[in-house]
Order: structure tokens, then C-alpha cells, then sequence
């Protein structure tokens, strides 16, 4: 049996305009999983990931590896969960490419030389070597996502989690972000509305709507399921459609 | 989007640009706190300064015509004022000159620090020669994000103009307030995000970087002639 990673129970959390954001989700993620997370505009996927690494703190029991969710675990949970938000302008915050993927490692108070190795082989691993002096207002889109994934990987999380993913990709470097999403050994949690990336990159998913899990399964149950996709203004992929 | 960058002539092989940068720093500021406390009367001082700006310059093969249209940015403001004091009375042509020629080489040497040194390695340099961090980290956020909002009023100002059609010219200035007001909504907003996702990788109130520097013999070979230089105007100058 695989190891229990993350456990939620009957979690709750509602913005401070006190719009509820999030309603009694149930949710555990096992080791070497790929979970999509869909939903319509305004589900509440965003607002789940950010409640796996302690950004945002709801009522309900978080553990992460064990570990609850509190302020004294905050930074061993942090780096275990590498979180790639939506907008790579705001995941790349640093100067130079080199900075930024350092920024974990070094938080994390690796020795310089491993911060070093670690950058190195997390550019490796997103096909950006050689692009660590770069500034990220000279890169293109696909480029900046990349470097995006490089932040995290540098810290050798247990768990990635990613925000829209394939968000304003064109085909090409969509398809190489699934290829690379596809590589990626750890555990991956996905929020998305690519159905057809889900389709390929994850094992399970859960529907959210209204801050609720709708329905959660397998990935083909879940996707072949015109009637419920469309009762939560999804459609069926076009790889579904025969 | 196309950006022009402080920082574009960084890229350049001369001997200037690849000077250890906190030796950069120490010549230019040593150049220009030289040039500031030249007394007014030595223009036989200015001349070789002016030999030797000139000197750097060459070595760093930056084109001239860059840093005259940098400068343009400062000297019409130094000459304004200077010009309203001799008008005023308060100077003389003697003092009008110096003042000229102090903040021309002044702003020489500011942008040949500035425009050969990559941005990111000048705010290093800065941070390892003990400048205030919180000072460092608002330049290096301002510079990586000044684009991305740039960027964003260009988009907003597309969408105005694709869907305005004349109307009065108050109209327009009330349109360009709200995307002004919007502009900095989304400002805050983004550094809610960004902070978000440094909190995520660990932030803990300290931003943190590797150093790479390291200090090679050419650096101290270019500080100790340019010093050696600065004593020899000196000397000339006091001995005229």
C-alpha cells in the first residue's frame, strides 16, 4: 500500500468578504499519485492548492506527511510541496534565472555547492541550461513556465503542485510542458481546465464546483461522463469525443 | 513586448565591463566624489579629467552618442539652474563652469558604471559592499516588475484606444485616470501573488543570493592606475 501523503478532512475556508470558497472537502493523496483537480471558473481549485503548503488556512485538518498544519511545521511542509502558481511573472520574482531557482534551495540552507548542483539539475530537467544568467522580461512565455518548474524541482520536493499548467500555452510548448509533466517522477496535484492534458498527465480526478467536491474517481470514469462534466460547465475532451 | 533596457551596452567585452563590479563601484563613486570636491578654480584639472573620462570611456567602448542621450536625462536641469544663478547674480562664469563640467563628468561616470554592469551583479555588488538590503531588494523588485507593469498599461491603453472615438479631450483625461487607478490595483494584487509564491519556496524576511564574485589581479591593477591617475591631476592641479 502507498503511503498516505496528504490528508484532509472536512476542510472549510471562506475569503474575508465571506464568500465560502471552499466546503467540507475530504481528500487524501497517496505517494506517486497524479491528481487533476477540475472545476469551472470559480470552483475553488486555486484556493485548495493554496492549502496544501499553509499559504491559505481554512477550518478543517490538513496534514501534510503527518505533519499538521502550524506555523512551527510551515517550513519542512514547504519544502516537501513545491508549488508552480498560474502566473510565471509571479513565481519569478528574482533578477536572473540562476536567483530564482536558487531562492528555495537557499531558504531551505543547502551548502553553496549544493545550491549550485541543485540549479543546474533542475534547468537540466526543464531544458533550460545555459539560461541561468537570463532575465525573465527577455523570455518568452513557454521559456518563463519552465524556469517556473525549475523553481520547485530545485528544492526536490515530495509533492508538485501546479496551477493551470498549459494556461496560455501555444500547441507546441503545451505539448512539451505535458511531455515534461509526464517525466516528472514526484507526486502531482494539477488544477487545470485541460481536460485532455488530465486525460493524459493524471491517474485520478476530483471535480470541484461551488467549493464542493462534486465527484471524484478515475480519470477515463470521470472524463467519459458527458452528463456530469456538462451539469458543471465542463464539456467532454476532444479525446473523448468518438 | 519591446523594453529599453539601463543596463543594454552590459553585454559588451572591454576591459570596463569586465571589472569585478564592486571594484566598479568604488572607482566610479572614488571619480566622482574626486570630481565633485575639485576646487572650482582649477580648470587645468577639469581639462585632464576630462582627458581621462574621456580615457575610460575609449577602454569601455561604449558609443559616445549613448551616453550624451542618457545625460540628457540631468544636464538640462544642472544647466537650468546654474544659468538662473549667473542671471540671478549669485555666480560667477568661473563658478558656472565648474558646476557644468563637475556634473557632466559626474553623469559620465554614473552611466558608464550603470550601463556596463548587469543590473542584477550592480545590485549584488551593492548588497556585498554593506548597502542596505531593504534598499537592494526594492530596486531588484522594481526593476524585474517595472516591465511586467509597463507591459500591462500597454494592453490597457490598446484596449482604450480600440474603443475610443473622438470625444472631448476631458474625457480622455478621466479615462487615463482610472487606468491609472487600475494599474495600481493590479500592481497590488500581483505583489499579494508574488509574495504568495515566495512564501511558498520559504521566504522568511530575508532575501538571500549566492555571491560570484571574485576578485581578479586586473581589478586591482584598473582601481590602483585610475587612483594613481586621480593623485597626479591632484598634484598638477595644486602645484599649477
Amino acid at each position: 500500500m502507498t503511503e498516505k501523503i496528504i490528508e484532509i478532512k472536512g476542510l472549510h475556508y471562506s475569503y474575508p468578504d465571506g464568500v465560502a470558497a471552499l466546503r467540507a472537502i475530504d481528500l487524501d493523496v497517496f505517494e506517486g499519485e497524479s491528481i487533476g483537480v477540475i472545476g469551472p471558473n470559480g470552483a475553488g481549485k486555486s484556493t485548495l492548492l493554496l492549502h496544501l503548503n499553509g499559504i491559505l488556512r481554512g477550518e478543517g485538518d490538513v496534514r501534510v506527511f503527518g505533519l499538521e498544519m502550524r506555523d512551527e511545521n510551515l517550513k519542512k511542509i514547504r519544502s516537501k510541496i513545491g508549488l508552480v502558481f498560474q502566473d510565471p511573472e509571479s513565481q519569478l520574482f528574482m533578477p536572473t534565472v540562476f536567483d530564482d531557482v536558487a531562492f528555495g534551495p537557499i531558504n531551505m540552507e543547502m551548502p553553496q555547492a549544493k545550491v549550485g548542483e541543485q540549479v543546474a539539475k533542475a534547468l537540466r530537467e526543464v531544458d533550460m541550461t545555459g539560461s541561468e544568467k537570463r532575465a525573465a522580461h527577455h523570455m518568452s512565455f513557454g521559456e518563463k513556465k519552465r524556469v517556473s518548474i525549475a523553481t520547485v524541482l530545485s528544492m526536490e520536493p515530495r509533492v508538485l503542485v501546479f496551477d493551470e499548467p498549459t494556461g496560455n500555452l501555444d500547441p507546441k510548448h503545451r505539448r512539451s510542458l505535458i511531455n515534461l509533466l509526464k517525466r516528472l517522477k514526484p507526486t502531482k496535484v494539477i488544477a487545470t481546465h485541460d481536460l485532455d492534458m488530465v486525460a493524459e498527465a493524471c491517474s485520478r480526478v476530483i471535480l470541484l464546483d461551488k467549493g464542493e467536491i462534486a465527484a471524484s474517481g478515475n480519470t477515463a470514469d470521470i472524463l467519459k461522463d458527458k452528463r456530469l462534466l456538462e451539469a458543471h460547465s465542463l464539456e467532454l475532451p476532444p479525446s473523448f469525443i468518438k | 513586448m519591446r523594453h529599453s533596457y539601463i543596463d543594454q551596452y552590459s553585454g559588451l567585452d572591454s576591459i570596463v565591463a569586465r571589472l569585478d563590479p564592486r571594484i566598479k563601484i568604488i572607482t566610479f563613486l572614488s571619480l566622482i566624489i574626486f570630481t565633485v570636491v575639485t576646487p572650482a578654480s582649477s580648470r587645468q584639472e577639469f581639462c585632464l579629467q576630462g582627458l581621462l573620462a574621456f580615457a575610460i570611456l575609449s577602454v569601455s567602448r561604449m558609443p559616445a552618442s549613448f551616453i550624451f542621450k542618457k545625460s540628457l536625462v540631468v544636464i538640462p536641469f544642472v544647466v537650468a539652474v546654474s544659468i538662473f544663478n549667473l542671471i540671478a547674480g549669485r555666480q560667477t562664469i568661473g563658478a558656472f563652469s565648474a558646476i557644468f563640467a563637475k556634473s557632466v563628468l559626474s553623469v559620465v561616470y554614473l552611466i558608464l558604471l550603470v550601463a556596463t554592469t548587469r543590473f542584477p551583479d550592480l545590485m549584488k555588488a551593492f548588497e556585498r559592499l554593506k548597502c542596505p538590503r531593504l534598499i537592494i531588494t526594492i530596486l531588484s523588485f522594481m526593476y524585474r516588475y517595472v516591465f511586467v507593469i509597463e507591459d500591462e498599461l500597454m494592453t490597457m491603453q490598446v484596449a482604450k484606444e480600440s474603443r475610443s472615438f473622438g470625444g472631448p479631450a476631458l474625457f480622455h483625461v478621466k479615462v487615463f485616470s482610472n487606468i491609472l487607478a487600475s494599474l495600481f490595483i493590479r500592481s497590488y494584487e500581483h505583489a499579494e501573488e508574488v509574495y504568495l509564491a515566495m512564501c511558498a519556496r520559504g521566504f522568511d524576511g530575508n532575501i538571500r543570493t549566492l555571491s560570484e564574485f571574485k576578485l581578479r589581479a586586473a581589478d586591482g591593477v584598473f582601481l590602483f592606475a585610475v587612483s594613481l591617475i586621480m593623485l597626479f591631476i591632484r598634484v598638477a592641479g595644486a602645484i599649477r
